[in-house]
């Protein structure tokens, strides 16, 4: 089980800070939500986590190894995986050839010119077992252009697992996912706990506080708690800065 | 939510099998077209229907990083230049045999390719289209100014490439033929490339670079690569047509041609191969037989070509597959 250590990370636009000297330690195995409002830096904290964006100061490390230079593909390697907010798959590809596609990248090279990819039996029984657990056994064929919404969004969480990560980073993967589907979808994630370290960033506060470990509160870029989920909530602080005075706390 | 009881699909890809069918149709009739020549009794059919497979050798090769890795090179006419002036100056130094040609057009083109290609895969989009026009017209202007080769008149062959020590290229026919072998070895070359894991990369990369970097593929080494590959094969074309000419100049690499070539892969629909081959056949085609008709060519071919992007956007092989599937 992997640890995610986040040191002194700091970033600006501009004038905007929009990451403020984040330190946060991911224990190996937890699950660890980030909440905050809109525009708190939730989503350019996982773009520096995953290699997307260079932080302006700070370092990133995974298991004690500095990973701060690393580009993405080589985070990837190294363990390091992400979803994304706003699906990102290969529309014209099927579901199967998606998910074989980041079996790909971890196994053999893919320096090769010749032999068929379509009928590379380890690729395809490989992205099968994760699509096994996607749900998405029976769309292996369908073009991921094709998918529903709801089908993008455990593509997206699929592809992520296709890598094998030690560590997942999480972006709003119930982003436009709601009801039964979100719960369903709650259960995949469940499922995934004590399988890898999670940095969870969501929106859907029942989700957080279903899956949650610990919770930081993000705002302004800073983290202003970090705690058990029961703990942040009562936070005085948190409460005010973002669940909001008259919000009830959902019973879990 | 875990159905273990599931069927596993079919993995193969049918997807393609059509478009190697076209393929197949297209050389079967290369193949059978110098009857039609010798039936007219028109041998200059043959020479051109030469240059018509040397054309289609360079826009498959564009359509490889076009059509499958979404890099636009406007400047793939300096790998026809690298091919045809490999041919002149070996030639001139006594080596005349096509294998050591190619191999030297090609070892030429995989350097320039290499060095531009890294260059140009810095930037993206109308850049990428602009720094590989700048680089073309680099090479364009070194040939303009290479006066031991003629310059920008050209330099004329004493005669044909050999195959070891035969000079059986002199016939029309033969060096037809041998064009058509050409593209048929290419094309299964650029066919299993594109089905290969190395193709896959290539193709995700232009579907979603960014999904490809966050499942750990670096896309520049991948495109870097399929690039170089792309302007070696486009070489290969070069050392064909100067063969067909006997006659190389520096119009071979200016960056109308490489418009041109741009224009094949485009006519015949990009991301399939077939289709660019297709192409070149319908550009020169349309070339020969609108030239003779008017000298206003061109205009006409332009009111075609708007015609075909306009309600064919996917080319002669998106019209050919909607006329299939109508029928069906």
């Amino acid at each position: 089980m992997s640890r995610l250590d986040i040191l002194n990370l700091s970033k600006s636009f501009g004038a905007l800070q929009v990451t403020d000297n984040v330190t946060l330690t991911v224990e190996p195995g937890e699950v660890h939500a980030i909440i905050g409002p809109n525009g708190a830096g939730k989503t350019t904290l996982v773009a520096q986590l995953s290699g997307q964006l260079k932080p302006d100061a700070g370092t990133v490390a995974l298991d004690g190894r500095d990973i701060t230079r690393l580009s993405m593909p080589d985070r990837v390697r190294a363990g390091l995986a992400r979803s994304f907010q706003i699906t990102q798959v290969l529309p014209s590809f099927t579901v199967l050839e998606n998910v074989a596609l980041a079996v790909q990248a971890r196994k053999g090279s893919s320096f090769r010119f010749f032999a068929p990819v379509a009928t590379e039996a380890a690729l395809n029984d490989a992205a099968m077992r994760v699509l096994d657990g996607s749900g998405l056994t029976e769309r292996a064929d369908v073009p991921a252009r094709a998918l529903s919404h709801g089908e993008h969004r455990h593509l997206e969480l699929a592809l992520a697992l296709a890598t094998d990560p030690r560590v997942l980073l999480l972006d709003e993967p119930l982003a436009g996912v709601g009801g039964a589907e979100a719960d369903a979808f709650v259960d995949r994630l469940r499922a995934m706990k004590g399988r890898m370290t999670m940095l969870l960033i969501e929106h859907d506060m029942d989700a957080v506080f279903a899956l949650a470990d610990r919770v930081s509160v993000l705002v302004n870029g800073a983290i202003i708690a970090t705690g058990a989920p029961e703990d942040v909530r009562s936070d005085p602080q948190v409460r005010a800065a973002y669940l909001g005075e008259e919000e009830e706390a959902p019973a879990c | 939510m875990t159905d273990a009881t599931a069927p596993t699909p079919r993995t193969a890809a049918p997807a393609v099998a059509p478009r190697v069918k076209v393929a197949m149709i297209l050389f079967a009739a290369f193949a059978l077209f110098p009857l039609l020549a010798f039936a007219l009794d028109d041998p200059f059919l043959i020479v051109i229907g030469t240059r018509i497979l040397a054309y289609a050798i360079a826009a498959m090769a564009l359509d490889l990083i076009l059509g499958y890795g979404a890099m636009v090179s406007f400047g793939h006419a300096a790998y026809l230049g690298f091919g045809t002036y490999a041919v002149a100056i070996l030639s001139s130094y006594g080596v005349t045999d096509i294998f050591a040609q190619t191999l030297f057009a090609v070892a030429i083109s995989a350097v320039f390719a290499f060095v531009t290609g890294a260059i140009s895969l810095r930037t993206k989009g109308v850049y990428f289209i602009m720094i590989t026009l700048a680089f073309g017209q680099m090479a364009f202007f070194f040939f303009i100014s290479l006066s031991a080769y003629g310059g920008d008149d050209g330099y004329g062959l004493s005669g044909r490439s050999t195959v070891l020590g035969s000079n059986m290229l002199e016939n029309d026919t033969t060096l037809y033929y041998a064009t058509l072998v050409a593209l048929i070895a290419l094309f299964v070359l650029c066919h299993r490339i594109v089905a290969s894991r190395f193709g896959r990369v290539l193709t995700g990369i232009r579907e979603n670079p960014t999904r490809m970097e966050s499942i750990g593929f670096p896309p520049f080494r991948y495109q870097l690569t399929a690039f170089v590959i792309s302007g070696c094969i486009t070489a290969v074309a070069g050392v064909l047509l100067a063969n067909q000419a006997q006659f190389v100049s520096p119009a071979f690499m200016s960056w109308h041609r490489s418009g041109e070539l741009i224009v094949m892969v485009v006519l015949g629909g990009i991301g399939t191969l077939s289709g660019a081959i297709g192409g070149a056949v319908a550009a020169l085609l349309l070339e020969e037989v609108l030239g003779m008709m008017t000298e206003h060519w061109r205009l006409w071919f332009g009111i075609f070509l708007v015609l075909m992007v306009l309600f064919s956007p996917r080319g002669l092989t998106g019209l050919f597959e909607q006329i299939r599937g109508r029928r069906e």
